[in-house]
């Protein structure tokens, strides 16, 4: 046996790969994912198309953090944490909208949009030794941005997002480059919830295995719809590639026959928009060339940022992150990107194919959510203590039904729950 | 323009289809709609969005209502098989006024799921449009507006709601 933990069974020579049922149910595992996973990795906060203007902001909770997603007036997109630096009440009570400040309703401390303290009622009553600088709203320990994409990382000794996102970096730009403009969040926030631990969507997402028999609807409404599975067969032999990204993230990239409102016209979306599509079409080989507008256009990608990102530019491109309140019971955010300058009818399009599929009230999401939480309620089960995702582990080429993308999540999260914690002791010496 | 149906017409409209949606007949709910029908239900930030532009959490148009149906009856619906139970209350019912020929209609809901020994209340209002078509209204535009701030811990909305 080449690794083993108390979470993980790794045994490259055998082909086994076994999880520990535990890392599902047991609230001190949670415990430790909050010191070692959500408190040291980035964690997507939002988009910057949410804030467009000066002023703009967004309040939600990120990785169980009340925040607020800000545009200061001078430009800069922040992330400030939601509570008064006085007493604690959240300064930002609103879901959205745009302000020059934030006023405490409790004592009336006031904020700018940069998140500077400029106003304190009686500050005469303070000794000097009171320093409103000091008494700014508070950041998480590093925010940066990459191509829209806002992500915070709790821990300041953590590496950059840069480097932290690695072979993901690619994945990303696949999909910011599918506008001139920049990409924009469309209006409308999917949240809902599963009673199933979180790491159970974060193999789902990516789960190739799952698609024909969880769901077999969906295929049988494309039928319904005119679109041949026999076609899906053959394209996804022609292209399939599952890709370790470094630091647990990972990518399933293939072929659809659905269509994609990215310049991949089918005859479901109707003749009427066929030349629009031929020219969205002409122009990504115009910018890319060919080979890389084929890829952008016509390929799919289920791509996973490590810990609790999911980014699946599929029939539309939903952007997912989830949080565990519980051990067995998770909230999840879902939101669909959209090219800034994309026609209002493909736009339209766009959402409509992303609902046959995605969301609470889809014709997939739900079966997903059912068999997570069915996969929950089994592991009451205690007597059968390991779950097995060993698929393709001697093959040299995993395909996108083999299950290399969860090895590489669960190999990243052992080592980040079992590392002796050296870190900070290292850096002081 | 024909006479405004009374509370009473409407009433019995939406009782029947609420019984017809509990008892999972839903085959005899198709027949309540017209050949075009809508049904939609906005997200709970955006309860006033427009489909064409927010993305919502259902936006079926007539094609999309009939494969629902088919697929919820079907066995491969994992989020209904076995189905749930439900039981609807619909009160507060108002005839609003005419659209051209239909009719505009609101009734607020309390729609409660009981799956798995968890109840989960689906609260929010109903905006119909009613159709006269021969002696009968029918159902040309159904949307159910959600109160509920997510859908947590409901997690999906996999019946008809």
């Amino acid at each position: 046996m080449e690794k083993a933990s108390n979470y993980i069974i790794d045994d490259q020579e055998a082909g086994l790969f076994r999880v520990n049922r535990r890392v599902f149910t047991d609230p001190e595992c949670l415990q430790e994912e909050r010191k070692r996973i959500f408190s040291h990795c980035w964690i997507y906060a939002g988009h910057e198309s949410e804030v467009p203007h000066a002023g703009d902001y967004q309040s939600r909770t990120v990785a169980g953090h009340p925040i607020i997603l800000v545009r200061g007036d001078d430009s800069v997109v922040r992330v400030l944490l939601n509570t008064c630096t006085h007493r604690g009440a959240m300064v930002c009570r609103q879901k959205r909208g745009s302000a020059k400040t934030f006023q405490c309703p409790y004592h009336s401390w006031t904020y700018n949009s940069r998140g500077q303290l400029i106003g304190v009622p009686g500050e005469d009553s303070y000794s000097t030794a009171f320093s409103r600088d000091e008494m700014a709203l508070a950041s998480p320990a590093q925010v940066d941005n990459y191509r829209g994409f806002v992500f915070v990382c709790f821990d300041p000794e953590a590496q950059g997002l840069h480097d932290y996102l690695a072979g993901a970096r690619e994945y990303l730009d696949l999909v910011a480059d599918q506008s001139e403009l920049g990409m924009r969040i469309v209006p409308g926030q999917q949240s809902y919830s599963a009673r199933a631990n979180w790491k159970l969507l974060v193999e789902n997402s990516y789960d190739g295995y799952h698609g024909l028999s969880t769901h077999q609807r969906y295929f049988g409404f494309l039928g319904d719809v005119g679109i041949d599975m026999r076609a899906q067969d053959a394209a996804i032999r022609s292209h399939q590639k599952v890709v370790n990204l470094g630091n647990g993230h990972a990518v399933i990239e293939y072929q659809v026959p659905w269509g994609r409102p990215i310049a991949d016209w089918v005859p479901s979306f109707g003749e009427h928009r066929k030349a629009h599509f031929q020219e969205l079409r002409r122009r990504f080989d115009e910018r890319f060339g060919k080979e890389r507008a084929w890829r952008i256009c016509e390929t799919s990608r289920n791509l996973g940022i490590f810990p609790n990102l999911v980014i699946n530019d599929i029939m539309a491109v939903t952007i997912r992150t989830f949080y565990p309140v519980a051990p067995d019971y998770m909230e999840i955010n879902a939101w669909a990107l959209a090219p800034l300058d994309e026609s209002a009818d493909n736009s339209a399009l766009r959402l409509d194919n992303f609902l046959t599929f995605l969301g609470p009230g889809g014709f997939a999401t739900p079966d997903d959510v059912e068999m997570l939480e069915s996969c929950q309620r089994g592991f009451l089960n205690r007597e059968v203590g390991w779950s097995d995702i060993s698929r393709g582990m001697k093959r040299e080429h995993p395909s996108l039904t083999d299950e290399l993308q969860m090895r590489t999540f669960w190999r990243r999260w052992n080592q980040l729950m079992t590392e002796p914690k050296v870190r900070r002791a290292r850096k002081a010496a | 323009m024909a006479a405004l149906p009374t509370r009473q017409e409407v009433e019995d409209l939406l009782y029947r289809e609420a019984a017809l949606l509990d008892e999972w007949r839903l085959e005899d709910w198709l027949e309540m709609l017209t050949d075009d029908a809508v049904y939609q239900v906005p997200p709970t930030d955006t309860p006033e969005g427009d489909a064409r532009n927010s993305l919502f959490l259902i936006a079926d148009d007539a094609v999309r209502i009939r494969s629902r149906v088919k697929q919820l009856l079907g066995r491969f619906a994992w989020a209904e098989n076995p189905h749930s139970r439900t039981r609807r209350m619909i009160a507060n019912v108002r005839v609003l006024g005419a659209d051209g020929d239909d009719v505009l209609v609101t009734a607020n809901f309390a729609v409660h799921r009981m799956r798995y020994e968890s109840v989960d209340t689906y609260i929010g209002r109903y905006d119909y449009k009613l159709a006269r078509v021969g002696k009968d209204l029918k159902i040309r535009e159904r949307r159910a507006t959600l109160d509920n701030e997510a859908l947590r811990p409901h997690g999906k909305i996999s019946f008809i709601l």
